[in-house]
């Protein structure tokens, strides 16, 4: 029998997913005394269970290959020892991508989502990256600009914990920082290097606690970040939001809930989020007030699109046509060097927080006659890395032979390798977006998505200035270039699209319902209790990474929320 | 370098913000530095190999990369066999050419030769520039042997401590000892600016 289970009262607040946004909205809302319910599609996160935080190779028979050796076949979706956070392929959950694309989706299935493993790299977008029309006549401009952002990223950085120092830089604009953490020994010679050709270097800023904050303890400095962190010292939404919401009483979580459709009444709000629950297969349906979808920018389209009704025959509140368009990815590209200044180097440990220590801000913004627009930034790798499987088949296939000599040159090359990795804006175009498969539903009955996606001249151009750059860089450290640093994506001179994971402006905001879909609290134009809380509300995909600013802009639209609330949802 | 904290004082740290499981990683650097040996002896009963296949993928790794019998790399090999059967093959095929082509060099299997003899098939099948159709199967053979015995070697604690990995600890802070920093200057181009 096919019954659909419904529940009673209807809840204040439903928000579906709990990634960034929808960890941030929960937490925001609770706060202020709102009860709120999540749906999760994937499990519950248990951090002292699910984290591989430190554990060290030999500890698992199989090292880390996976236990049927997966990793030498090429079919390790993630590596063993990081975080559960998600898959590129789902089994009964696919996507289809046109014949002229590259497209390739990340998608999350657990409490906290991305969170609990993304590189934490925490940037503020610029004044010019809300007015990016304005500024050089490409893109479209933001519905907010930054002086009204700059104080929701205050209590996002005040609340997360960003490492940082003040620079001045329009680039990277100054916000709350926690003290920096020193550089590694590459990461000073880059600096020194970089000096040489004019590029700055300065502090990163990541959500790692240099300083214990809200009840989270201080780093320990392990390096194994995209391990998951079991003491949150590194933030996540799952342990620094979702599971003090939890405590609070005020939050209702349903886990293993893939949210199949929006359904609205006569009236045009929604009233009900029907869902899967995936354990038992069955449409269940909960009666709302409210709802925010946060379920990542691609999947929170495909909810709306799949939200079709008389009055919303195109997909709910997508009258404007533009649910699914301006899809993004950040650019992505790196080259590895050899740095002979750093062979066989006195061992220590290297570790720090994970990640970067110093990074370099866009440093060519009023450079006239560039070959491309906006810009990027670059992120600095090195250093004595935890030996895992595959660490020295580069080393073995290069060398070739065996024995003590094969030993040898590999001690000495260890630590002397650097990768500078860059990632920058792209520009939305007509060519990139996401659209209901009508041929294919997934393992639920929920039509899929098929993704067409196409870096323009911009992007192309730039990813060459990224090669130029690093070269130099590598060569002004007295280093050779050994070769594309990723070349499983970024074999063809720039990443494949959606491989860096910052996909977003798929269900844009703006002033104007006829091209855009929400407004400016990125609640839907034609859906008076429908709020977005993830990167698809955003109008650019600036190069700073998009995190930071979900957080700041979900948080943001939580309060607005919980004001309309207050006054009885104007 | 930083003190480590000692594993009361984390435990009195992380207790306070009510966080952390009592599973620190203390034990982690000690496991490192203890360097301890993989190689479960002759009471081993390979899973995925034969006893002849076993022992000569334990001589085979040792040639490879001279600890390797100690970091445990023949019974990763032979756990990773049992558990794949693409993987089972190349290790099965592979040992097997070998023995054949010393049969047909040597007169024995490749276990039984001499050492001389032993070594003398790997000069040939270790480097791609020895290609040629009669030891292609051997060199790509060998190829994985490398790989997966560096793996091996190189993520056990005789091997982790030989190359000088010292992370994954628990630390109070982070600093660069300047000793390192000072290496890396002066032999970079920019030593006298």
């Amino acid at each position: 029998m096919f019954q659909i289970q419904r529940t009673n009262t209807p809840a204040d607040v439903v928000v579906i997913g709990s990634g960034a946004g929808g960890g941030t909205v929960v937490k925001v809302l609770t706060d202020l005394g709102i009860n709120v319910t999540l749906l999760e599609a994937g499990p519950m996160l248990n951090p002292y269970k699910d984290f591989k935080e430190h554990t060290l190779p030999y500890q698992v028979d199989h090292r880390g290959s996976g236990e049927q050796a997966q990793s030498y076949f090429g079919q390790q979706q993630w590596g063993y020892f990081a975080a559960p956070n998600g898959y590129w392929d789902i089994p009964g959950e696919p996507y289809s991508v046109s014949p002229d694309s590259e497209f390739s989706w990340f998608r999350s299935r657990i409490m906290g989502g991305r969170t609990n493993h993304y590189g934490r790299i925490s940037l503020r977008f610029s004044d010019y990256d809300f007015k990016s029309y304005s500024f050089d006549g490409l893109g479209t401009d933001w519905p907010v600009d930054y002086a009204e952002m700059s104080p929701w990223y205050d209590k996002a950085e005040e609340f997360i914990g960003i490492t940082g120092t003040r620079e001045g830089l329009r680039t990277a604009p100054d916000g709350v920082f926690l003290p920096p953490i020193p550089p590694r020994v590459h990461e000073t010679v880059i600096q020194k290097a970089a000096a040489k050709l004019g590029i700055p270097v300065i502090p990163s800023r990541m959500a790692m606690l240099t300083k214990s904050v809200h009840g989270r303890a201080a780093c320990h400095y392990c390096g194994q970040c995209g391990r998951g962190c079991k003491t949150a010292s590194a933030f996540s939404s799952s342990q620094a939001m979702i599971f003090p919401a939890m405590k609070t009483g005020r939050l209702t979580v349903i886990t293993n809930a893939m949210a199949r459709e929006l359904i609205v009444d006569k009236s045009g709000v929604v009233t009900a989020v029907s869902y899967v629950d995936k354990n038992t297969r069955t449409e269940q349906q909960i009666r709302c007030k409210r709802v925010v979808v946060a379920a990542s920018a691609c999947e929170s389209a495909r909810l709306l699109l799949n939200s079709k009704s008389a009055l919303f025959p195109n997909g709910l509140a997508n009258g404007s046509g533009m649910v699914g368009r301006n899809l993004t990815d950040s650019t992505g590209y790196s080259l590895a060097g050899h740095i002979p200044a750093f062979e066989n180097m006195p061992r220590h440990n290297s570790d720090g927080i994970g990640g970067m220590h110093l990074y370099i801000p866009w440093w060519e913004l009023d450079k006239k006659n560039k070959d491309f627009p906006r810009g990027y930034h670059v992120e600095l790798g090195g250093g004595f890395g935890m030996p895992g499987v595959g660490s020295f088949h580069g080393a073995g296939n290069k060398y070739e032979g065996y024995g003590q000599g094969l030993k040898n040159t590999i001690r000495q090359n260890y630590g002397a390798t650097v990768e500078l990795s860059g990632r920058g804006e792209m520009i939305p175009n007509q060519h990139s977006y996401c659209e209901i498969d009508s041929t294919q539903v997934d393992r639920f009955g929920i039509p899929t998505l098929r993704f067409h996606f196409r870096w323009s001249e911009h992007e192309i151009q730039q990813a060459k200035h990224m090669h130029n750059t690093f070269t130099n860089i590598i060569e002004a450290m007295g280093g050779k270039v050994t070769g594309i640093a990723h070349p499983e994506r970024e074999a063809k001179g720039v990443s494949v699209g959606g491989t860096i994971i910052h996909e977003a402006g798929t269900v844009r905001m703006g002033d104007d319902p006829k091209t855009s879909v929400l407004d400016r609290w990125c609640r839907a134009h034609e859906v008076k209790n429908l709020y977005v809380a993830d990167a698809a509300p955003f109008l650019g995909n600036p190069d700073k990474n998009v995190t930071l600013t979900i957080v700041a802009l979900a948080w943001r639209t939580a309060e607005h929320l919980a004001a309309d609330m207050k006054k009885g949802d104007a | 370098m930083s003190d480590n904290p000692t594993r009361r004082d984390l435990l009195i740290a992380f207790t306070a913000t009510g966080l952390l499981t009592p599973a620190l990683a203390q034990h982690v650097h000690e496991a490192v530095t203890e360097a301890k040996s993989l190689d479960p002896g002759a009471d081993y009963k390979p899973k995925g190999l034969t006893d002849h296949e076993y022992q000569t993928m334990r001589k085979l790794a040792e040639l490879i990369v001279p600890g390797a019998t100690d970091s445990g790399a023949a019974e990763f090999i032979d756990f990773l066999s049992s558990r794949n059967d693409k993987m089972a093959q190349i290790y099965t095929g592979g040992l097997a050419w070998m023995d054949q082509e010393a049969k047909h060099r040597y007169g024995s299997d490749w276990l039984s030769a001499k050492e001389a003899n032993q070594t003398a098939l790997l000069d040939l099948i270790a480097y791609r520039k020895n290609d040629s159709p009669e030891i292609r199967p051997g060199i790509r053979f060998f190829a994985w042997a490398r790989n997966m015995v560096l793996d091996a070697y190189y993520t056990s604690p005789i091997g982790m401590k030989e190359i000088g990995f010292m992370g994954n600890q628990v630390l109070s802070s982070f600093s660069v000892p300047d000793e390192a920093l000072q290496y890396a200057l002066k032999r970079s181009p920019f030593a006298n600016s």
